[in-house]
C-alpha cells in the first residue's frame, strides 16, 4: 500500500514541480501565468467538443503507451514505437484504400490486424532477435529502424506506390467500409476510443494475471535469476519488444481508420515519443497509462487553445512534458531538496 | 550518376553535412568511454544553435554566439550529469526529458523574442577559410578549401581527441572508468569527476556541432533544426566503433548519403532510399555483420561509489 501511494504521488508531485517552473518561465516572459493555465484547461475540458478531442487525442497515446509500458516491463526501452505506429499506419491506409466491397466487420478488423502484425515484426523481429541474440542495445536498433520506417512512408507518399493522384503528398482516402465511425460530430472522437480502453484492461490481465505476463517481468526484473529458473529469456525479450511493436502498430491503425481517413506525408506523429512519456509517468501500470494519457493528451488540445486565446506559444507544453519526465527520471532530487530543507530547518532550531 | 560523383559540390556538401555529425559523435565518444549513455546531445545541439543566433545577435559577433552556445549547452550538460551521475537517475530517460524540453523551449522561446517572423536577417555568421595553395588546385581544392571555419576546428578536434583519448593518462582513466568503475575506484580513480568530464565533453562538442548548424551553415534558427542529428551522431559514434576516427568516418559515411540525396532530387532512385541506408548499415553493424561493435562494459549503468 505504501508503494502503491508512492507510486502514485512522486508522479503527481513531478506535474506539480513542472507545472511551477512553467510559471516561472511565463512570468520571466512576460505572460499571466494563471490565465494560460485557465486557457490551457478550457481548451482542453471547456467544452463538450474540446472534451471529445482530448479523448480522441488520448487515444493513440493510450494504446502506444501500453506498447511501451510491456517493453519497459521487462527490461527493454522501445524508444522506437514512433516508426512501429508509421508502420501500422502504411499497412492499414493501404489495405484500407485497396480493398474494395468487403463489408466493415471484416474490412476494419482485416486491416487493424494486418497492422498490429507489421507493428510487431518491425519491432520484434530486427531489434527483438538483435537483442536477444547478440546483444545489440534495443534503444538504438528501435531508434534507427524508426528512421526506416519514416523514410519508407516519404519514399512510398513522395511520388511513391502509394501516393494519390496529383502533387500533394498524400495517400488515397480510404473506403468507407474502413472507417471507424466517428462518436460525436465535429470532433475526432470515434469508436477506437473503445479499443484503446479495451486494450487497456487485456494488458493489466496479460501482464499481472498470466504465465507470460509474469516470466517478462521477471525478466525485466532479473535477467540472471529468471535463467537459472528456467525461463527462457531470449524468447521473452522477443515476445514483449513484438508485443510493443503490436501495440504501435495497432495505434497508427486506429488513428488512420478513426480520424486520419488517410496517410500524410509529415514527418513524425509525435505520438511515438510522447507514449514513452506516457508510459514512464504511469510506472508502466496499465491503468495507470489510461490516465497518464488523458493528461498528455490535454496538455497538447489545451495549448493550442492556449497560443490562440492566451497568445502564449503552444510549446510550453512539450516544455512542461519535458520538465515532468526530468523529475520523474531524477526523483531523487525530491529526497534532495528534503534533507536539505531538513538541514535549514535545524540551523534555524540552532540559531 | 558519374556526373554527380565528379561534381565537386557533392564533396564539399559530404564534408559541410559529415561535420554536425562528427562533432555530437566525438562528444558521444567521451561520454560513453567514460561509461555515461548521452542522448540528450540531440537537445544540447537545439539549445545551442538557438543561443548561438541569438549571442550572435546581440552582440553583432558572431564569435560571441559560438561562445554563448558554449557555455549554455555545457551548462545544460552538467545539469545532465548531475541528475544521471550524481542522482543515478537512468540516462536514456533523462535524455529523452532533456531533447522534449528543448524542442519546447526553444520553440517557445523563438516565438517570444523574435515573434513569428523567425530570427533576424543580419545576424552575423562564422567565417569561412579559404587555404592558401590548396584553393588553387583544381577540384580537391573546392572541397578543401573555402569551408567553414568550424569544419576544420572539427578536423583539428578529431586528432586532438584521439591523442588525448589512447595516449594520455586522463584518457586511459577515461576509459578505465566505462570499463570497469569498480576497478579503477580501487586504482584510486575518481569515477564521479571523471564521468562529469566525459558529459561535460559530450556538452563541449555538442554545442559546437549546434552553433554550426545555426551560424556556420546559416545565420538563423528554425524550430527542431537539429532534425534527429545528435541521435545519428550516437549511430556513427556505435558506426564508428567507439572510436575517434571510426565516428569521423562513419560521420563522413552518413553525410555523403545525406549530399547524395540532395543531388537525386529529381533522380531514377528515391533519395528516401537513400536515406535509409546509413539506419541500416548502423543496424547491421550493431548485430555484427563485418566485425561487431562493443560498447564499453559499464556504458550506461550508473555508478555509485563504495565508500
Amino acid at each position: 500500500m505504501k508503494k502503491l501511494l508512492k507510486s502514485i504521488y512522486m508522479p503527481i508531485l513531478a506535474v506539480i514541480i513542472a507545472i511551477i517552473i512553467g510559471s516561472i518561465i511565463m512570468l520571466v516572459t512576460g505572460f499571466n501565468p494563471l490565465s494560460a493555465y485557465a486557457s490551457l484547461f478550457i481548451g482542453a475540458f471547456g467544452t463538450l467538443p474540446n472534451i471529445a478531442n482530448t479523448l480522441a487525442n488520448a487515444v493513440p497515446l493510450i494504446i502506444t503507451g501500453l506498447g511501451v509500458a510491456i517493453a519497459f516491463d521487462a527490461g527493454l526501452f522501445n524508444i522506437g514505437a514512433e516508426g512501429q505506429y508509421w508502420i501500422g499506419a502504411i499497412v492499414a491506409t493501404w489495405i484500407g484504400y485497396s480493398f474494395k466491397g468487403l463489408p466493415w466487420y471484416i474490412h476494419i478488423p482485416f486491416a487493424l490486424i494486418a497492422a498490429m502484425i507489421a507493428g510487431g515484426l518491425w519491432g520484434g523481429i530486427v531489434p527483438g532477435f538483435a537483442k536477444a541474440y547478440t546483444g545489440a542495445h534495443e534503444v538504438i536498433t528501435t531508434m534507427m529502424m524508426s528512421y526506416v520506417a519514416i523514410y519508407f512512408s516519404h519514399y512510398l507518399l513522395e511520388f511513391g506506390p502509394m501516393m494519390e493522384k496529383g502533387s500533394v503528398p498524400q495517400s488515397p482516402l480510404i473506403k468507407d467500409s474502413a472507417v471507424i465511425p466517428t462518436i460525436l460530430r465535429n470532433t475526432q472522437l470515434s469508436y477506437g476510443i473503445f479499443i484503446a480502453i479495451a486494450a487497456a484492461l487485456f494488458v493489466y490481465w496479460l501482464m499481472y494475471k498470466t504465465v507470460w505476463g509474469y516470466e517478462m517481468r521477471a525478466v525485466g526484473f532479473n535477467q540472471r535469476a529468471s535463467k537459472y529458473a528456467g525461463m527462457n529469456v531470449p524468447l521473452n525479450i522477443v515476445l514483449s519488444l513484438s508485443l510493443s511493436g503490436i501495440f504501435a502498430g495497432l495505434a497508427g491503425a486506429v488513428q488512420i481508420l478513426g480520424v486520419q481517413h488517410r496517410l500524410y506525408d509529415s514527418f513524425t506523429s509525435g505520438y511515438g515519443y510522447t507514449a514513452i512519456v506516457v508510459a514512464l509517468l504511469a510506472k508502466n501500470n496499465p491503468i495507470g497509462v489510461v490516465f497518464s494519457a488523458l493528461l498528455f493528451a490535454a496538455l497538447g488540445t489545451g495549448s493550442q487553445y492556449m497560443q490562440l486565446n492566451a497568445q502564449v506559444p503552444g510549446q510550453l507544453a512539450d516544455v512542461i512534458t519535458g520538465l515532468i519526465i526530468f523529475f520523474v527520471a531524477a526523483d531523487k532530487i525530491i529526497e534532495v531538496l528534503k534533507s536539505m530543507f531538513k538541514k535549514q530547518k535545524k540551523e534555524e532550531l540552532a540559531s | 550518376m558519374k556526373e554527380i560523383l565528379l561534381n565537386p559540390q557533392l564533396w564539399s556538401a559530404t564534408l559541410a553535412m559529415a561535420t554536425p555529425l562528427a562533432l555530437p559523435a566525438l562528444g558521444g565518444t567521451f561520454s560513453e568511454r567514460s561509461g555515461v549513455v548521452n542522448i540528450a546531445m540531440e537537445g544540447i545541439m537545439l539549445i545551442a544553435a538557438f543561443f548561438a543566433v541569438l549571442f550572435a545577435h546581440l552582440t553583432g559577433s558572431a564569435w560571441l554566439g559560438l561562445l554563448g552556445a558554449i557555455v549554455v549547452g555545457m551548462i545544460v550538460a552538467v545539469i545532465f550529469a548531475w541528475a544521471a551521475v550524481t542522482l543515478t537517475a537512468d540516462q536514456v530517460i533523462l535524455g529523452m526529458a532533456i531533447n522534449i524540453f528543448a524542442s519546447g523551449f526553444t520553440a517557445y522561446l523563438l516565438n517570444t523574442i523574435f515573434g513569428f517572423s523567425g530570427t533576424p536577417t543580419d545576424t552575423p555568421m562564422l567565417p569561412n577559410i579559404n587555404i592558401p595553395v590548396i584553393k588553387n588546385i583544381p577540384f580537391i581544392g573546392q572541397i578543401l578549401s573555402g569551408n567553414s571555419v568550424i569544419v576544420y576546428l572539427m578536423i583539428i578536434l578529431i586528432f586532438a581527441s584521439n591523442y588525448f583519448l589512447f595516449h594520455t593518462n586522463l584518457g586511459l582513466r577515461i576509459r578505465a572508468v566505462g570499463e570497469n568503475p569498480e576497478a579503477a575506484e580501487t586504482a584510486g580513480i575518481n569515477v564521479i569527476k571523471l564521468r562529469y568530464l566525459g558529459v561535460a565533453l559530450s556538452g563541449l562538442f555538442s554545442a559546437i556541432g549546434g552553433a554550426y548548424l545555426s551560424i556556420g551553415l546559416l545565420n538563423s534558427f528554425s524550430t527542431d533544426m537539429s532534425s534527429g542529428r545528435g541521435y545519428i551522431a550516437l549511430a556513427a559514434m556505435i558506426f564508428g566503433k567507439w572510436t575517434p576516427f571510426g565516428s569521423f568516418g562513419a560521420a563522413l559515411l552518413f553525410g555523403f548519403a545525406t549530399a547524395l540525396s540532395m543531388q537525386l532530387q529529381n533522380s531514377a532512385i528515391s533519395k528516401n532510399i537513400i536515406m535509409m541506408l546509413p539506419y541500416i548499415l548502423t543496424v547491421l553493424a550493431l548485430v555484427g555483420v563485418g566485425g561487431k561493435s562493443v560498447s564499453p562494459a559499464a556504458d550506461g549503468v550508473p555508478y555509485t561509489p563504495k565508500k
